[in-house]
C-alpha cells in the first residue's frame, strides 16, 4: 500500500487523510488538537491509516464474502473489538499514571486509601469498557479523553464518597494524568494490535465464529502487506510545528482551496468556517487559489464563537444548532465581538426572548460576518461549496443558504459530509502531486 | 568586488545617514540655545528647500511617530493619547505625537524637543493632519502657517492649481516664515536649495530603477523606506543628501554589477523567489519581523507606492531651480497622496509590469481612512489589468497592538505559494475527485 498523506492541523481538532496512488481516499482520522500538534498530527495519522487497512480489507474481503451485509457487520465488529483493546491499554496507562501522580507531600498519610480508590474505579471502568463498544452502543465522543473522563467522574464520585476522600483529590489525580496519557501518542503496530483484535472478536461477537473463521486467513494476508508511507504535507495553523521540511508544508489556503476541488470540481468559491477562522477562497478549474480573504485581527464569528456562545447557554456546542432550527423568528444581534455578543444574549434572555430565537440570531450573525469576507474575496462564484466544523450545523448552514440566494442567486451550493477533512485532503493531494512531480 | 569593500560601501550610506538623522535631532534640542527656530510640517508636500531658507529647523512629527514606533515606543504614548480621549480609531501617527508630547516631549534620541515657533501646514491628501495640528496649535498657541494645497481629484494637474499653490506661498507662508524667523526670503538661496535636491533626486531614482533588474540590488519597500529618509524629510535641499545619494548609488551600482540580491538583516538575500509590488505603508513597531517573513521566503519588493508620498520623482519631476515656487507647487501636487483612485491603480500596473512583478501585495493600514479606502477596488481592478495574484493584509503604522504576526505570516506564506501555484499551472494538479 503506498500511502499519500495529508494532515491538518487545527486549532480544535487534527484531521488526516490517506489518500492512494490514484487519489481514492483511503482512510480519514481526527483527533484533538490538545494544545499539543506533535501527539495530535500522529494519532490523527494513526487513525487515518487504520481507517485506510479497513478499506483495504473491505476491498480485498469482497470477493470472499458474498453478502455485503456480512462483510460489514464483520468489519464493524473487528473495528469495535480494535476500539476496545485500544481503550483497554488506555485504561491501563491512564491508571498507572494515576496512581504514579498520587504521590508526594499532598497525599502524606491517604496515599494507601486513594491507591485503593484509584484502583477500585479503573476496575469499573475496564469492565464497563466492553458495553461502550457493543454494537449500536452510542457515544458521545470517540476522544479517548471524552470517554475516560465521563466515566471517571460517574464512578469517581460514588467511590470517593464510599472510601470517605475528597472527590476533588481524586479529580485532580485525575487531570494531571489526562493530560500526560493524552499526549503519548499511540504505540504498537497497526497490524499486530488488529490481529488481537480479530482473536478478540470470537469472544465479543460469538455469533460471527463461522465468519471469523473462515475470515482469519485472508485478512492476516492482507495485513501483511506493508503500508508505505510515501510522502506527508501537513497544513493548518500547527504546521509550522511539524518536523517536516518547508516541502512538505503548504498553506491552509491552497489545501482547502484544493481539497474543495477535489470533492467538488466545478467548486468556484469555497467558504471554511473553522475554529478561528474564516477564510473565503476563490479557485480555478484545476483547484487553484486565485484569491482569498480570511478574518482579520479578530476572530468574532468562527467556530469558537459558538463555543463560547454554548458556554454561555450551558449547552453543548453541537446543540446549538437543533435548538436554533426550532426558532420562529431571528433575534437581531449586532455585536460582532463574541463576549459582547454574549452579553447582548443576556440582555435578550432577559427581555423575554426565546432561546431559540436568540440563538438562531446568533447564527445569522456568524454567517453575515461570512458574507462580508466572502465579498471582499470577490463574492460568490458557482459552484459554492462550504467547509470546516461550522458546516455540520445546520443552523448556519440554513441561514448562508439564505444570504447565498438573496446576494447572488440560484448558485448550487455543495456540503459534503466529509467537509471537516477539506484541508487535509487537499493536504494528501499535494503530497501526491509532490511525488508525481 | 570583493565581499569586504561592500561591507565598507554598504556602511559609509547608512552610517552617513544615521549621522544625519542625529544630527537634525541634536539642532532640534539645541534650537532654543542656538536662537534658532523651530518648524513642524508634515512629508508629503514638505516645503524643506523653502525651509531652509530661513534658518529653521524642520521638525517633522510623523518621523517621530516612525521612530519611536522602529524603538517600540509608540505603545505606551498611544496609550497616554488615549487616557486623554482620543479615540481607538484616530490615526496612530497622530496619537504618538501626542502621547510623546504629552509624556514630556523626549524625542525619539532620548533628548527634549522643542516646542515649534511655527507649525507649517502643507500637506497633501490627508485631512486628518489638518485636525492633528489643530491639536498642535491648541497646544503650542503658536503660528500656523496653511497650504492649501488641491486634491487631483480628476487626476490632472493644472495650471490653475499651481498658481493657487504658488500665491499661497507668496501670501501666507512666505510672509509667516519670515515674521516668524526674521530671515528675510532670498530667492536665489531657494534656487540654490532646489538645484540640490534636483541633484539627489537624480540618484535617487537611479537607485529606485535599480530594482528593474533581475535580481533586484534593493528591496524598494523594506530597503526603500531607508533610502526615501533624506529625500522625504529634513535633508531636501541639502549637500548631506546630495552625498548620501552619491555614496548610495555607488554602492548599489556595484551590487547591480556583481548580480547581487538586497541587503537585508539577515545578510544578503540568496535567491530571488518572488517580485513584489507593495501598496501601502510597512507596519513600524515589528518592522523587523515583518520585512523577515518577506526575505525569509526569497520575496522581494521590486517597487513600493509608499516610497512615493515623499514625491514621484521616478515619473520625471525634479525641483527646478529655474522656476522655484512653481516646482514647489508642482511637487505637492505630485506626491502620491495626493492622487486619486485611477492614478494610483495606474501607477500600480506601471510597476506591475516595468518591473516584472509576481504579484501585488497591500498592507492596508487599519486607523488610516484616507488612503486604506478604496484599496480593495485597487487591488481587483489590478488583478483584472494585469492577471497577476494580488493579496490583502491588514496591520497598523505604529500601534503594536494592531500586528498580528501569525495571522499575516500566515497570509504571507498563503499568498507566496498561491503565486508558485500560479507559476506551475493547473497542469500537475491531480484532478482526480475524491
Amino acid at each position: 500500500m503506498r500511502a499519500f498523506i495529508g494532515i491538518d492541523l487545527g486549532s480544535t481538532t487534527t484531521k488526516a487523510v490517506v489518500l492512494d496512488e490514484n487519489m481514492d481516499v483511503l482512510g480519514r482520522g481526527i483527533t484533538n488538537s490538545r494544545s499539543n500538534y506533535d501527539t495530535a498530527c500522529k494519532v490523527a495519522k494513526y487513525e487515518a491509516l487504520l481507517a485506510a487497512r479497513f478499506t483495504l480489507l473491505q476491498r480485498g474481503l469482497a470477493s470472499t464474502v458474498a453478502a455485503e451485509t456480512r462483510l460489514e457487520d464483520f468489519l464493524g465488529s473487528l473495528e469495535r473489538s480494535f476500539r476496545l483493546g485500544q481503550f483497554v491499554e488506555q485504561l491501563d496507562d491512564l491508571e498507572e499514571t494515576c496512581l504514579d501522580k498520587a504521590k508526594g507531600e499532598r497525599f502524606k498519610g491517604r496515599e494507601a486509601a486513594i491507591a485503593e480508590a484509584i484502583q477500585a474505579i479503573f476496575v469499573t471502568l475496564r469492565s464497563d469498557a466492553p458495553a461502550l463498544f457493543a454494537r449500536d452502543a452510542r457515544r458521545k465522543s470517540d476522544f479517548f479523553r471524552d470517554l475516560a473522563g465521563s466515566r471517571f467522574m460517574a464512578v469517581g464520585q460514588q467511590t470517593a464518597k464510599a472510601a470517605g476522600l475528597s472527590y476533588d483529590l481524586l479529580l485532580n489525580v485525575y487531570d494531571k494524568a489526562i493530560i500526560e496519557v493524552e499526549n503519548r501518542p499511540p504505540s504498537g503496530e497497526i497490524r499486530e494490535k488488529l490481529i488481537g483484535a480479530l482473536d478478540r472478536l470470537i469472544e465479543l461477537s460469538p455469533e460471527l465464529s463461522d465468519l471469523v473463521a473462515d475470515l482469519a486467513a485472508p485478512v492476516r494476508r492482507a495485513l501483511d502487506i506493508p503500508a508505505e508511507e510515501v510522502s506527508v504535507v501537513g497544513t493548518g495553523y500547527g504546521r509550522v510545528t511539524l518536523p517536516f521540511s518547508k516541502e512538505h508544508i503548504r498553506s491552509e489556503i491552497l489545501c482547502h482551496g484544493l481539497g474543495a476541488h477535489m470533492m467538488y470540481p466545478d467548486t468556484r468559491t469555497v467558504l471554511d468556517i473553522g475554529g478561528q477562522d474564516t477564510k473565503s477562497i476563490q479557485v480555478d478549474d484545476q483547484g487553484i487559489v486565485e484569491n482569498f480573504q480570511m478574518n482579520d485581527r479578530c476572530a468574532a464569528g468562527c467556530g469558537r464563537y459558538l463555543g463560547y456562545i454554548a458556554d454561555e447557554m450551558n449547552m453543548g456546542v453541537h446543540e446549538l444548532g437543533p435548538l436554533a432550527m426550532q426558532a420562529t423568528r431571528s433575534v437581531r444581534i449586532n455585536s460582532t465581538c463574541t463576549v459582547f455578543a454574549g452579553a447582548e444574549l443576556r440582555d435578550r434572555l432577559a427581555l423575554g426572548e426565546k432561546r431559540e430565537d436568540i440563538i438562531a440570531g446568533l447564527h445569522r450573525a456568524i454567517i453575515l460576518r461570512a458574507m462580508s469576507i466572502i465579498s471582499r474575496s470577490g463574492g460568490v462564484r458557482d459552484q459554492f461549496t462550504f467547509t470546516g466544523g461550522v458546516a455540520k450545523n445546520e443552523a448556519a448552514v440554513r441561514e448562508l443558504r439564505q444570504l447565498i440566494v438573496a446576494n447572488y442567486g440560484d448558485v448550487v451550493i455543495n456540503i459534503n459530509p466529509d467537509s471537516i477533512y477539506t484541508g487535509a485532503l487537499g493536504a494528501a493531494a499535494f503530497a501526491r502531486r509532490a511525488v508525481a512531480n | 568586488m570583493n565581499a569586504r569593500t561592500a561591507e565598507v560601501a554598504k556602511d559609509s550610506s547608512m552610517l552617513k545617514q544615521k549621522e544625519m538623522i542625529s544630527g537634525n535631532y541634536r539642532k532640534l534640542e539645541n534650537a532654543v540655545a542656538d536662537g534658532r527656530k523651530v518648524a513642524a510640517t508634515f512629508v508629503p508636500g514638505n516645503l524643506n528647500e523653502l525651509i531652509m531658507c530661513f534658518d529653521v529647523v524642520n521638525n517633522l512629527p510623523e518621523i517621530n511617530a516612525i521612530q519611536n514606533g522602529l524603538r517600540k515606543k509608540t505603545g505606551g504614548y498611544i496609550m497616554e493619547a488615549e487616557k486623554r480621549g482620543h479615540s481607538e480609531d484616530v490615526c496612530t501617527y497622530v496619537k504618538a505625537d501626542l502621547g510623546m508630547i504629552a509624556k514630556g516631549n523626549i524625542g525619539p534620541d532620548g533628548q527634549k524637543l522643542p516646542d515649534p515657533d511655527l507649525l507649517l501646514l502643507s500637506y497633501t491628501g490627508c485631512f486628518t493632519f489638518m485636525k492633528w495640528f489643530e491639536l498642535l496649535r491648541d497646544q503650542y498657541k503658536c503660528e500656523t502657517a496653511m497650504l492649501h494645497v488641491p486634491y487631483q481629484g480628476d487626476g490632472q494637474v493644472s495650471k490653475n492649481m499651481i498658481s493657487y499653490v504658488v500665491k499661497q506661498m507668496k501670501e501666507e507662508v512666505i510672509p509667516k516664515l519670515e515674521r516668524v524667523s526674521g530671515v528675510k526670503f532670498d530667492i536665489d538661496r531657494l534656487r540654490e536649495n532646489l538645484a540640490r535636491s534636483a541633484k539627489a533626486e537624480e540618484d535617487f531614482v537611479w537607485v529606485l530603477e535599480s530594482a528593474k533588474a533581475k535580481p533586484s540590488p534593493i528591496d524598494a519597500y523594506f530597503g526603500g523606506v531607508y533610502y526615501i529618509g533624506p529625500i522625504f524629510t529634513a535633508f531636501r535641499g541639502t549637500q548631506d543628501a546630495v552625498e548620501y545619494y552619491r555614496l548610495l548609488r555607488a554602492e548599489i551600482a556595484e551590487r547591480l554589477a556583481a548580480g547581487q540580491g538586497p541587503v537585508t538583516p539577515a545578510g544578503d538575500m540568496p535567491a530571488e523567489r518572488y517580485r513584489l509590488v507593495v501598496e501601502g505603508p510597512p507596519n513600524w513597531t515589528s518592522f523587523r519581523d515583518f520585512w523577515k517573513m518577506f526575505y525569509e521566503e526569497g520575496a522581494v519588493v521590486v517597487a513600493s507606492t509608499y516610497t512615493k508620498v515623499g514625491g514621484l520623482y521616478d515619473q520625471g519631476f525634479r525641483h527646478d531651480p529655474a522656476k522655484p515656487l512653481e516646482s514647489l507647487a508642482e511637487y505637492c501636487l505630485g506626491c502620491y497622496t495626493n492622487r486619486n483612485l485611477p492614478a494610483r491603480i495606474d501607477l500600480i500596473e506601471q510597476y506591475m509590469e516595468e518591473y516584472q512583478a509576481d504579484g501585488l501585495l497591500i498592507n492596508s493600514i487599519k486607523s488610516c481612512n484616507s488612503f486604506s479606502a478604496g484599496q480593495l477596488l485597487m487591488l481587483r481592478e489590478i488583478e483584472k489589468r494585469t492577471g497577476k495574484p494580488a493579496a490583502f493584509i491588514e496591520s497598523d503604522l505604529v500601534d503594536p497592538r494592531y500586528f498580528s504576526p501569525a495571522n499575516i505570516k500566515n497570509r504571507l506564506e498563503s499568498y507566496f505559494q498561491m503565486v508558485d501555484q500560479r507559476r506551475i499551472g493547473g497542469k500537475s494538479v491531480p484532478a482526480r475527485a475524491a
